[in-house]
């Protein structure tokens, strides 16, 4: 039995009186594809940002329940920068940060203390070339990050979140501002990566989890609904109808 | 469509009582506007036009270097000019930082809960206190009782009160216009708060919080009030050509009250010396408020989003 790389137990969250997540309990195993399906306002970036605690951020935001990480409980974390360079974070929408485009791939590892020019620039041209971005910007490191375009910009903050060596990268709808043929491209460099880290894959794309994740989770209005490998949920026979109703596009 | 066979066709592009009647309503309401802001441009020219007319003979070199002589009915301005400078100056340099800082601290590390709330509440109140209370205030506390004694310090202490609150508010502005996602994306990445604060959200509102600070120079160097009871003083002798021919002890000449003395309280001053003092404290207002606009415009010629 191989060590759970995340534990959730009874993960519950509240905005105010407003109850997002119900209790929710699973295990992410080390160097999985976890994908994580839902519909809108179903809680899946709340749980995201549980994991790396910037749900603290939130004005309002009550989580309670357990979440460990390689066995440690992460609210009991006193360094939590360090939770959050080894829980990475690519958000829906494209954030280049105003610096430029070496500046924004460098900030994190720059943030944890890395001065040494010659490691910042190895450690810049290996994240670039993992977020399929090194051929487009090798020549301009210097313009601007946030006036490349809106792709360009998603694929800049994925190589963002990696600079900082996460050993669980949580993926929250990297794909809506990329084209479906960079989207491959970074697909295979998941594939790829997945030898090294743990990956939580949420997506609205149900195929792209069908293609990347070994097991998938469909949430609900902030309950699992069903957990298991991806075949069984997307196949004809799924535990719950409702999953089979979703994943073929007939809930309602 | 059954549409009889006479029916004119309506011209789609043509005039109808409707639409003369928008473009009427059009006209209105743009020469209620067009007037609305004839109404504060011609006051301004009036002004300076007046002053530049009545104030312009007396402006020299000479004028703004020597000190007033023949009880302030001749002579210059030199020892008011460098007064209100060194009041400025001081009073920038406790209210600046302390106002940026203390709005840093609201705006990005202050939890959203009562206290914080009643904080702002005062601040935004502190800033609608006249001047002239701050003046008792000053008096109260920093000449009296803090045993000062009317001075540069005293006097730049109460003006420091007085703008500190505008500065905060100003920054705190600036500050809230860095989007919250850029924040976001830097602790996502496992950046402190002040790392946050001093790679991305410093650089990108600097601007913003120069020119707020930069607004209450000239509000400062106008001021009458708070300096009167202070630190200002009737007349007073300096070296000429110093620059540092006043001391932070020292009782100083301002501007303003300078301004206010030679119209009140010295008889028979030559009309055009009043005037001329006006259009220096003017010309003093219009230039720093132009170094705002330069070093805001070239901040944003920058700006990197």
């Amino acid at each position: 039995m191989v060590k759970p790389k995340v534990q959730v137990e009874n993960l519950r969250l509240s905005y105010g009186p407003r109850e997002v997540i119900h209790g929710i309990s699973f295990d992410i195993e080390p160097n999985e594809i976890l994908g994580i399906i839902g519909p809108a306002q179903s809680g899946k970036t709340s749980l995201l940002r549980c994991i790396n605690r910037t749900i603290e951020f939130t004005v309002g935001a009550k989580p309670s329940g357990t979440i460990r990480v390689d066995g440690e409980d992460i609210s009991e974390m006193r360094n939590v920068y360090e939770l959050r360079r080894r829980v990475g974070m690519v958000a829906p929408l494209p954030v280049g940060l105003p610096l430029s485009i070496y500046d924004n791939v460098a900030f994190a590892p720059r943030a944890a203390g890395m001065k040494k020019k010659g490691e910042l620039d190895t450690l810049v041209e290996k994240c670039l070339t993992q977020s399929a971005l090194w051929d487009e910007v090798k020549d301009r490191l210097d313009s601007l990050g946030t006036k490349l375009s809106g792709g360009q910009q998603q694929r800049l903050t994925i190589a963002r979140a990696l600079s900082h060596s996460p050993e669980i990268l949580c993926l929250d709808e990297f794909s809506i501002a990329i084209d479906p043929v960079t989207t491959m491209r970074i697909e295979d460099v998941l594939k790829v990566l997945k030898k090294e880290v743990t990956i939580i894959l949420v997506t609205n794309l149900v195929q792209q989890a069908r293609r990347l994740a070994a097991r998938t989770m469909f949430l609900w209005n902030g309950e699992i609904i069903e957990l298991g490998p991806t075949e069984q949920l997307f196949g004809d026979k799924p535990k719950d109808k409702r999953t089979y109703d979703y994943v073929n596009g007939i809930f309602g | 469509m059954n549409m009889p066979a006479d029916a004119q066709p309506v011209a789609q592009f043509g005039e109808t009582p409707f639409t003369r009647k928008k473009q009427r309503s059009e006209k209105i309401a743009r020469a209620i506007f067009a007037v609305m802001v004839a109404c504060i441009v011609i006051p301004l020219i009036v002004i300076i036009g007046y002053l530049v007319k009545e104030g312009y003979s007396l402006i020299s070199w000479k004028f703004l270097t020597t000190n007033p002589t023949h009880g302030m009915r001749e002579g210059g301005i030199w020892s008011a000019l460098l007064g209100t400078f060194w009041l400025v100056g001081v009073s920038l340099c406790i209210s600046a930082p302390i106002g940026v800082l203390a709005a840093v601290y609201l705006n990005e590390y202050a939890k959203d809960n009562w206290f914080t709330r009643v904080v702002n509440l005062a601040v935004v109140n502190l800033a609608g206190v006249p001047s002239i209370v701050h003046a008792l205030f000053g008096l109260g506390a920093f000449v009296l009782f803090a045993h000062m004694g009317r001075s540069i310090l005293a006097a730049s202490l109460t003006l420091a009160i007085m703008t500190m609150p505008v500065i905060i508010a100003s920054t705190k502005e600036a500050l809230a216009a860095v989007p919250r996602q850029f924040r976001e994306a830097c602790w996502n990445v496992g950046a402190t708060k002040w790392q946050t604060i001093w790679r991305i959200v410093l650089p990108n509102s600097i601007s913003g919080i120069l020119t707020g600070v930069i607004l209450q120079v000239s509000r400062t160097a106008g001021e009458t009030a708070p300096i009167m009871f202070t630190g200002a003083v009737f007349y007073r002798r300096i070296e000429e050509g110093n620059l540092f021919a006043y001391n932070i002890t020292d009782q100083c000449m301002a501007l303003s009250t300078h301004l206010f003395a030679v119209k009140t309280q010295v008889t028979n001053a030559p009309e055009a010396l009043s005037f001329a003092i006006a259009l220096v404290l003017l010309g003093l207002v219009v230039f720093v408020n132009l170094t705002a606009i330069l070093i805001r415009s070239w901040l944003r010629g920058r700006k990197k989003w």
